[in-house]
């Protein structure tokens, strides 16, 4: 199970944050400081899995942005990049191309693909196409009233 | 200017002017939010910054309070507030808007309304409460977007406390038609299921039906739930294998929609989800395993394809190969997998490989064998992370003849490592390996050095510990502790001399015990040298106090002759005016010990600290102390929560009915602390200074040996797989330089490389050799199965026997409390064994009287009195099977009970005295509110006995006689009756009552026995029937309380009422009510004074809190509450 994820871009600031498992405010304030320090430390071409206390942690960059997720010891590293990535192509079709600027003047619309995506910390959702269908119903709903 | 300024200026102007954008509901431009984040990235400063996110606050804080902002325009506001609370700014004023946003909003602005929510508070923040009547709302709406909503927001936080209200609703959407709402409602349950599993077990049948659902997605979901519960019970769930086998059989063979291919792969999800079920099925399990090989086998062929996914998958099929019950043909291909993967040129690749040979090098070391070039690469990758595992790894195959090259490779790494966390893993894993494998003593004494050193003060405690005790408690050979202490001493020493300066204070004080208690071993090592170095040492500002203390205790043990002594006089005075009471209580002991030689000798003998310490930890010996005190006028001691919760009842006044939050670590006031005073066996020569031992230089830390360990200062610790005894070798290798051993272990090892090699290849393989040295397939390799202690060089002595520790128990503790606990014992079999076995012959006693008539009275019947309660004493410690010497007398005595108690419950009656023909018995009657005495004596002769009088007495008790008249004689054969009613006056685990008869038998002689009976303080409680709200009141009245952990009758859910029920059963407790995890009970003790009791599960004990307003109430109440769970 996925225990929160975090985006951030190169200069350390926070894009987006989602915890799936209940922390406290002081405790989210150091992940999030930890994670940004970690993971903008590595070298480029290296391991995007960080043993990190007792958690994985698995990283991505893509563009300006670093997409980190902290992962169960049980969970599989892989897959999770793989989550990362899946979000990442949902973003990109709702958002068409997506960049950084689209992330942080649209955040919320960020968390409402994520919800979407994801649920509880698991996958719900693996189809690209289910992901936009359900999206795009809200956004018409809004539209009409 | 920063990349992202750069980058937002030069999108500005195109941002500006687009409209229309591919996707919906671009970012407008002209939003209030673009505005802000516009408005940011102009900021040169930080300050700057927080001035207008401050503007930017107040502002919104306006417009949300005012009345006329339309819900469309607070979306908006509640963005702005959630974007600045991303920032790190406070907004907690909106916390309460965004709870109203969700509840009125329409559509997307209910939507914005909890994702505010979900983003601002905590899962435990109060005003969730306010949402629950929204989520409630939304669930039963008929429009799925807000169904959605609700269930989304539910499974991502949601108080615990008030999931029943929601729960059916939840439960009826796993019905829906829509699968979308199926799959939500699932996972809302798996979070139920997650953070209150009791809440959602009488639902575990619709998870069967949710695993049956027709779309794979609600299939898929529920498997989380599945994986869940097998985890925790996989013998419940073993008949799922063959449905999960099938499941992936079609899965793998691509029988489901499209939709769920993640590049073309089928469902890795699921696949993975469904590998990892088979593998905990399967797990010590050969027939369940046997099942699942076929998939596992087509899994690994299928996943072919070049992509991580398919990786993932096969990552997994691996570790489920290795877990279940072995078979070599997938074993083989596993074992060819993980091979592809360390080889493989990616980094993620390397490092899952990796992973995999450390899970799976202790059932197959040769697998490591086959790697061993590439191990020793990644040893050198430049990559902290790689090396890291690959430390792991080594360390899972260390052995006693490659342990100075790995634990080299080790420390290497700790001396670039900059992680804590990682450094304390790391540490103790060096320690533990230097422990066992230790070649010699230089190389222990060094490699402990450098932990110290680099540990410094993030180690865990407990290796100081352990060093010391190893150090201390020495091992086979004398000569070799010798030799070990003193080259540690001399170590020490030129440590010292060389700057102590950069030593952490955690080595300097195990530096500074070394030298108090071993430097005399070291014959040319002046003491005068110890202590001035030792004096350095007090004098650096780098020392801190507690190092201080220790330092001052070695001095203590150091200081001989004239110049020890002033040097001793001239510390003393510096420190006796120090504000640190610690340090001016060492510096007196100094001062007076350096002048007392004799004194001095006898506290610390030297070299005694091997011998076991006696602690009287119930501090007995100042009991006269507190006695004066008290009787001086001084308040009596409350325990620290008690002192507490008087503060805060002073302080506000409570508005619970009880129950002011219950400490959660009540694991910590261990049976230990509260019981009977236990003894502390410490192994050190002072007593302050085995205080200082066990709590490691004074900073409150307990003493964990032999505790395991879970968690640290860091939190969890992961658990460490419990680290199978590595390779060992038949024949202890003698020691050699690692250089050597690797020549000469190359020659019978195979490397995979062919011979002419460069250097640089050359030293690779002359480290792979030394590394791997004693894993290969040789027969001398057993990785598995055989305890290695044969081999192991520091091995430790066993503990001091328990034995001396009983007998000394006894001679510390109280003995009224030893004693009472030990009749309790044989009052106990006595009262409540129900020994069917009528034996045949006379009692004992009987016969014994019979053949003793001739003997003195006196002392006769007081050995009687002995031999009626030994046979008891046998009995329960199950040294001589049962035998009842009572029953015959027993059945026809009972006939003889008074008829208003013949209906109640009554104890066995037990003989109590004897003398002649006359014989004494009695039992105890439980009515609903008294208890009766009842004492039957019996005449067997033909004479009348007569001027016959029972006294009766007790400290405990108040003893009424219930007859009017007393009597006066008994007839020959006849049986007389006197009951008595008993009241508590003081409670005590058992109580006694104490009794004289005198009597003249016919023949003329006055006489007199004596007795006891002893009957068990359970006999006097009685239900006490209130209602949740009286007991609240009486739970804040009353003052004398006790708390202890009991263990819980069963595991599962039901424990905390099942444990209660026995309670309830055997001690005749009211249980009150019982509220999930927690249950509150009361009794009254006769006549009228209640005990309150709360318990609660915490951490698979019950934690009890007993308050009563009699003192001892509680405690004698909880031993018999611990008994009757022991004996259930």
């Amino acid at each position: 199970m996925i225990r929160f994820l975090l985006l951030f871009s190169r200069q350390g600031k926070l894009r987006l944050q989602k915890w799936f498992t209940a922390y406290t405010d002081r405790e989210k304030k150091k992940v999030i400081r930890d994670m940004v320090m970690l993971v903008l430390a590595r070298q480029p071409r290296s391991c995007n899995f960080i043993q990190w206390r007792d958690l994985k942690i698995v990283y991505k960059r893509y563009a300006s942005l670093y997409f980190c997720a902290g992962l169960e010891a049980s969970d599989n590293e892989l897959l999770s990049l793989e989550v990362l990535h899946r979000y990442v192509e949902l973003l990109d079709r709702y958002f068409g191309n997506v960049c950084e600027l689209d992330i942080i003047f649209n955040f919320e619309k960020a968390y409402f693909i994520l919800d979407e995506f994801l649920m509880g910390g698991e996958v719900l959702e693996t189809s690209k196409a289910a992901v936009a269908a359900s999206m795009e119903e809200a956004d018409t709903l809004q539209e009409v009233l | 200017m920063s990349d992202v300024v750069e980058k937002t200026l030069t999108a500005l102007p195109s941002l500006l002017s687009l409209d229309s954008q591919p996707g919906s509901a671009k970012l407008s431009s002209t939003s209030k939010l673009g505005n802000l984040i516009r408005g940011i990235t102009e900021l040169t400063s930080k300050h700057e910054e927080e001035k207008l996110i401050q503007r930017e606050l107040t502002s919104i804080k306006e417009q949300v309070s005012s009345p006329n902002t339309s819900m469309r325009q607070m979306k908006e506001l509640m963005v702005r507030a959630t974007y600045c609370e991303m920032l790190g700014y406070e907004a907690s004023f909106s916390y309460i808007h965004a709870i109203k946003l969700a509840q009125q909003g329409a559509a997307l602005e209910k939507r914005v309304g909890y994702l505010a929510v979900s983003l601002f508070l905590n899962e435990d923040h109060e005003l969730l409460l306010l949402l629950v009547n929204t989520v409630l709302k939304d669930l039963q709406s008929t429009n799925l977007i807000e169904v959605c909503m609700a269930l989304t927001v539910v499974s991502q936080m949601f108080p615990k406390d008030m999931i029943p209200a929601i729960l059916p609703l939840v439960e009826e959407k796993l019905n829906h038609p829509k699968e979308i709402i199926r799959r939500k409602a699932v996972l809302a349950l798996y979070k139920f299921y997650q953070i209150a599993p009791n809440q959602v077990q009488h639902i575990h049948n619709k998870f069967r039906k949710a695993l049956c659902d027709k779309d794979p997605g609600v299939m898929t979901a529920s498997l989380h739930i599945y994986l869940q519960m097998i985890k925790e019970n996989p013998e419940g769930y073993k008949d799922l294998t063959a449905s999960v086998v099938t499941i992936l059989k079609q899965v793998v063979g691509g029988k489901l929609p499209m939709d769920f291919n993640y590049h073309s792969v089928p469902a890795p999800w699921l696949q993975i989800q469904l590998l990892r079920i088979l593998s905990l099925l399967g797990k010590n399990d050969h027939s369940t395993s046997e099942i699942m090989y076929e998939v596992l086998d087509e899994s690994l062929r299928r996943a072919e394809m070049n992509h991580n996914i398919t990786y993932a998958i096969l990552y997994e099929c691996v570790k489920c190969i290795y877990t279940i019950h072995p078979k070599s043909e997938l074993l083989e291909k596993a074992a060819k997998c993980i091979g592809n993967f360390v080889l493989s040129q990616k980094i993620n690749l390397k490092y899952l490989g990796l992973k995999a040979l450390t899970y799976v090098v202790q059932q197959d070391p040769r697998l490591a064998l086959q790697h061993q070039m590439t191990i020793i690469e990644c040893l050198d990758h430049p990559d902290l992370i790689i090396k890291r595992e690959t430390l792991e790894l080594l360390f899972r195959i260390t052995n006693a003849q490659n342990v100075t090259v790995i634990v080299e490779k080790m420390l290497e790494f700790l001396r670039i490592s900059k992680d804590d966390y990682t450094t304390t893993d790391l540490v103790g894993k060096v320690a533990e390996l230097a422990e066992k494998y230790a070649p010699d003593n230089e190389w222990f004494i060094e490699t402990m050095n450098t932990v110290f050193s680099v540990g410094g003060d993030v180690m865990q405690p407990d290796i100081p510990n352990s060093f010391l005790k190893l150090l201390s408690e020495g091992f086979d050979s004398v000569e070799e502790d010798r030799k070990l202490r003193q080259f540690a001493v001399d170590s020490y020493v030129s440590l010292l001399q060389g700057g102590p300066g950069k030593l952490p204070q955690r080595f300097l004080q195990v530096i500074s015990w070394v030298l108090g208690e071993y430097s005399h071993l070291s014959e040319e090592l002046d003491p005068a040298t110890v202590l001035s170095l030792l004096s350095k040492l007090l004098d650096s500002k780098n020392t801190s106090s507690e190092t201080k203390s220790w330092v001052l205790v070695a001095m203590t043990k150091l200081c001989e002759g004239r110049a020890g002594v002033s040097v001793a006089r001239e510390v003393s005075e510096t420190y006796s005016s120090s504000l640190d009471t610690v340090l001016r209580h060492r510096a007196q002991e100094l001062q007076h010990l350096s002048q007392d030689f004799e004194l001095r000798a006898r506290v610390l003998p030297r070299d005694a600290s091997r011998e076991p310490l006696e602690v009287d930890s119930s501090l007995s010996f100042l009991d006269g102390f507190v006695s004066e005190a008290l009787a001086a006028g001084a308040a009596p001691y409350k325990p620290p929560h008690q002192r507490q919760e008087e503060l805060a009842q002073e302080k506000a006044l409570s508005l619970e009915p009880y129950g002011l939050s219950l400490p959660i670590s009540m694991s910590s006031c261990s049976i230990g602390d509260r019981q009977s005073p236990t003894l502390l066996s410490v192994s050190s020569g002072l007593s302050g200074d085995s205080i200082e031992l066990s709590h490691k230089g004074g900073s409150a830390t307990l003493k964990l040996d032999g505790v395991k360990r879970v968690w640290g200062r860091e939190g969890y610790l992961s658990q460490r797989e419990s680290v199978e005894e590595t390779a060992q070798v038949e024949v202890p290798s003698p020691l050699r330089s690692p250089g050597r051993q690797g020549e000469a272990d190359k020659s019978h090892h195979q490397t995979p490389t062919p011979t002419p090699t460069p250097e640089p290849e050359q030293e690779k393989q002359q480290l792979a050799s030394s590394l791997f040295v004693g894993l290969g397939s040789q027969s001398s390799v057993c990785l598995m199965g055989k305890s290695d202690l044969t081999n192991q060089r520091f091995r430790r002595k066993a503990r001091c026997s328990g034995g001396s520790e009983i007998t000394s128990n006894s001679v510390v503790s109280p003995p009224s409390m030893v004693d009472s606990l030990l009749c309790n014992n044989l009052l106990d079999s006595n009262v409540t064994s129900e020994l069917d076995l009528a034996s045949p012959e006379p009692p004992p006693q009987l016969c014994q009287d019979l053949s003793a008539a001739n003997g003195t009275c006196d002392v006769d019947l007081t050995d009687r009195d002995v031999t009626a309660n030994n046979p008891s004493v046998i009995r329960d410690n199950g040294v001589v099977a049962a035998e009842d010497p009572d029953k015959p007398t027993d059945l026809c005595l009972s006939s003889h009970l008074p008829a208003e108690l013949s209906g109640l419950s009554r104890s066995d009656i037990t003989p109590l005295c004897s003398h002649q023909s006359l014989h004494l018995s009695a039992c105890h009657v439980q009515g609903d509110d008294s208890l009766a005495l009842v004492v039957f004596i019996l005449n067997s002769s033909d004479s009348d006995v007569q001027q016959m009088l029972l006294q009766l007495d007790s400290d405990q008790l108040e003893v009424s006689s219930v007859s009017e008249s007393p009597v006066q004689e008994v007839r020959g054969d006849s049986v007389v009756v006197c009951q008595y009613s008993l009241t508590v006056k003081r409670p005590s685990v058992l109580v006694e009552v104490c009794g004289v008869m005198s009597f003249m038998c016919s023949v003329g002689t006055p006489q007199s026995v004596q007795f006891s009976y002893k009957l068990p303080l359970a006999s006097f409680i009685r239900p006490l029937t209130v209602s949740t709200e009286e007991y609240g009141t009486m739970w804040l009245a009353f003052s004398h309380d006790t708390k202890q952990n009991l263990t819980l009758m069963r595991e599962d859910r039901e424990s905390l009422t099942a444990t209660l029920n026995v309670l309830k059963n055997k001690l005749q407790l009211h249980v009150v009510e019982i509220i999930g995890m927690e249950g509150i009970v009361a009794c009254r003790l006769l006549q009228d004074q209640p005990c309150l009791m709360h318990c609660r599960i915490n951490a698979g004990t019950l934690a009890v809190w007993l308050r009563s307003p009699i003192p001892d109430l509680p405690d004698c109440l909880i031993y018999h509450c611990q008994r009757a769970l022991q004996e259930h």
